[in-house]
């Protein structure tokens, strides 16, 4: 029962330019800072329109996460923006510190992540920041699947009142979500099945339509839980999913380690274990290449979650 | 307004303080605690536009103090409480569990007066700054002002913030270096070659007064002058030169007492050495 529309390409992190401009005009709270990367976030808009309330950083990206924290404290409502790998691994003690453990307002804009970043290659393409920001007692992550809904997670970030981590993408990518507010804390079911609940997040919601397209030309009908929320987690609607099919296949640009596969399996384990099948980076490194090529290759495409599902509907 | 013999009596008050809780804790900072005593009391005493009994974490319409030097709580707790931000007999449960007087400051448990978590090094400066441009964002006239410590000035986020500050005009910060030329492993030039902070500050751009930061007369000679150079576009960077120690002959000028507690004997002989002068907790 499909549910989506596919309205044409656009990049994710123009998703979160344009929100970062709606929520900055809804609220007066809301600032910006960069270091040194306001054009590949998108954060252009913001800064034309509110100059007094950017914030250009240098690359000096410590500082700058100290810097919103304190803005936080004073009342406002700080976007950090940079690239993956720099708002999480390089500044990890000063988000746990500043912002988790000192209970700041900060969101942490994280863009560029994943594998399909491509051609930049494997020391920006992050597969492990999912893991690390999740082991932040009191932080939010979510990672939203296309431009529509970066748009609208932006906004719901910045009237949340606590730490956020939003992370999106480069790459122009299909945008089929529909443009209605988000909900922090829900997952979104995308297509309607009884075989196999295939969960996915990020760039990877869209593979895994695509994924139950072919598989229901087999007469083989998929769940597709686009997982925008990846903590706290919506485990009610992965409960009740996985105990309509008795099968999950989970999906995500982000290695095993700390990821969403194995938090559903988590999930899985204590309340009704399942055979569960897992898309996702094996504990790699990535290297140059397009995203379709990167993807194909690390076996992350639609094509891998095809077979993956009809691997775990054999295990069931 | 204390006179300056009013300050250097809660000073010492402080400094039995210290050395008690730390005593008594088993554990701490107390060198730190001890050299920044004197300037950290009077900034809270004299210096700052700020009322305990109005404390908001938001600091709104009030100075600002953040502690970078996130170790240094035995000044930072026992100087809040004599303030009134908390009961002083609260002091007693610095360390032990379930206080709100965390090894290190944190917010978790709202201790009043306590801004924002400190302990990992470097960072509290960077905070100070965002907090003194949102107050200019705000339009608020009042003050920020940020304690490091000079080993903390190793890290590179130190210098991540004195790039940054000036460029975006914080010149309502006031930010104090307690430069007692010792860490924990042993004098800042042999550990780390330190340097010459005057010159690193002055080329990063800011406005640098050095002061002796154990004479009375002198911190407030500084925190004067620092006063009547704000915003006039650049911040403003206190070196304190100071003694690990100071106050008490054993413990002074050794790098020895960075995180040490002394002995009940060696906390009984301290006491001989500082008057108590507002009251034991």
């Amino acid at each position: 029962m499909k549910k989506y529309t596919d309205r044409g390409k656009k990049d994710t992190r123009s998703g979160f330019g344009a929100g970062l401009l709606e929520a900055g005009k809804a609220d007066a709270r809301v600032v910006a800072l960069t270091a040194d990367l306001k054009g590949s976030l998108k954060m252009g808009d913001f800064a034309n329109e509110f100059p007094e309330r950017y914030f250009e950083c240098g690359i000096a990206e410590a500082n700058m996460v100290g810097v919103a924290a304190g803005m936080a404290i004073t009342g406002k409502i700080p976007f950090v923006g940079s690239f993956a790998e720099f708002v999480t691994g390089r500044v990890y003690d000063q988000v746990r510190m500043e912002v988790c453990y000192g209970k700041t307002n900060v969101k942490i804009a994280s863009s560029h992540a994943g594998i399909t970043l491509g051609e930049d290659g494997a020391t920006h393409q992050t597969m492990e920041d999912i893991a690390l920001m999740r082991a932040l007692p009191g932080m939010v992550v979510i990672n939203p699947c296309d431009w529509t809904q970066t748009k609208q997670a932006t906004i719901a970030a910045a009237k949340y009142d606590g730490p956020v981590y939003l992370r999106f993408g480069r790459p122009k990518w299909p945008d089929f979500m529909p443009d209605e507010p988000f909900e922090i804390g829900k997952s979104y079911v995308q297509n309607e099945g009884k075989d196999v609940s295939i969960f996915a997040t990020g760039h990877m919601v869209w593979e895994a339509l695509q994924a139950a397209e072919v598989l229901e030309s087999e007469g083989i009908c998929a769940d597709v839980i686009d997982v925008a929320t990846i903590k706290p987690l919506d485990t009610k609607t992965v409960l009740a999913s996985v105990m309509k099919t008795g099968a999950a296949v989970v999906a995500e640009e982000h290695n095993m380690a700390g990821g969403l596969g194995e938090l559903i399996a988590g999930v899985l384990a204590v309340s009704s274990p399942k055979p569960i099948e897992f898309i996702n980076g094996k504990d790699l490194f990535g290297q140059s290449g397009t995203p379709d090529e990167l993807l194909k290759a690390y076996g992350l495409d639609a094509a891998h979650i095809a077979d993956a599902a009809r691997k775990v509907i054999n295990r069931k | 307004m204390q006179s300056s013999e009013e300050l250097k009596n809660i000073a010492s008050q402080v400094r039995r303080d210290i050395i008690r809780m730390v005593t008594q804790a088993k554990s701490g900072h107390p060198g730190g605690s001890m050299s920044s005593a004197d300037f950290l009391t009077a900034l809270y005493f004299n210096v700052m536009d700020q009322d305990s009994s109005k404390w908001a974490r938001d600091g709104k319409d009030q100075d600002m103090f953040f502690l970078s030097a996130g170790h240094l709580t035995p000044v930072y707790y026992s100087i809040l409480a004599r303030a009134g931000y908390f009961p002083v007999s609260e002091l007693a449960t610095f360390r032990k569990f379930g206080t709100r007087l965390q090894g290190h400051p944190s917010i978790q448990k709202e201790l009043p007066g306590v801004v924002q978590a400190s302990g990992s090094l470097g960072q509290g400066l960077s905070a100070a700054i965002g907090a003194a441009l949102s107050k200019k964002l705000d339009k608020d006239p009042h003050t920020v002002f940020v304690m490091c410590g000079d080993g903390e000035s190793e890290e590179g986020q130190i210098w991540e913030s004195a790039m940054f500050a000036p460029h975006h005009k914080a010149d309502n910060l006031i930010a104090m270096t307690d430069w007692n030329h010792k860490q924990i492993d042993g004098d800042t030039e042999d550990v780390a070659g330190l340097g010459d902070l005057e010159a690193k500050w002055k080329a990063f751009g800011w406005d640098v007064i050095v002061a002796e930061g154990n004479d009375m007369d002198k911190v407030l000679a500084a925190f004067t002058d620092a006063e009547s150079r704000l915003g006039k576009g650049n911040p403003v960077m206190i070196l304190f030169k100071t003694e690990m120690g100071h106050g008490v002959d054993f413990m002074a000028g050794t790098h020895k007492w960075h995180g040490a507690a002394p002995s009940e004997e060696q906390c009984a002989e301290a006491m001989k050495q500082l008057k108590e002068t507002l009251g034991d907790f």
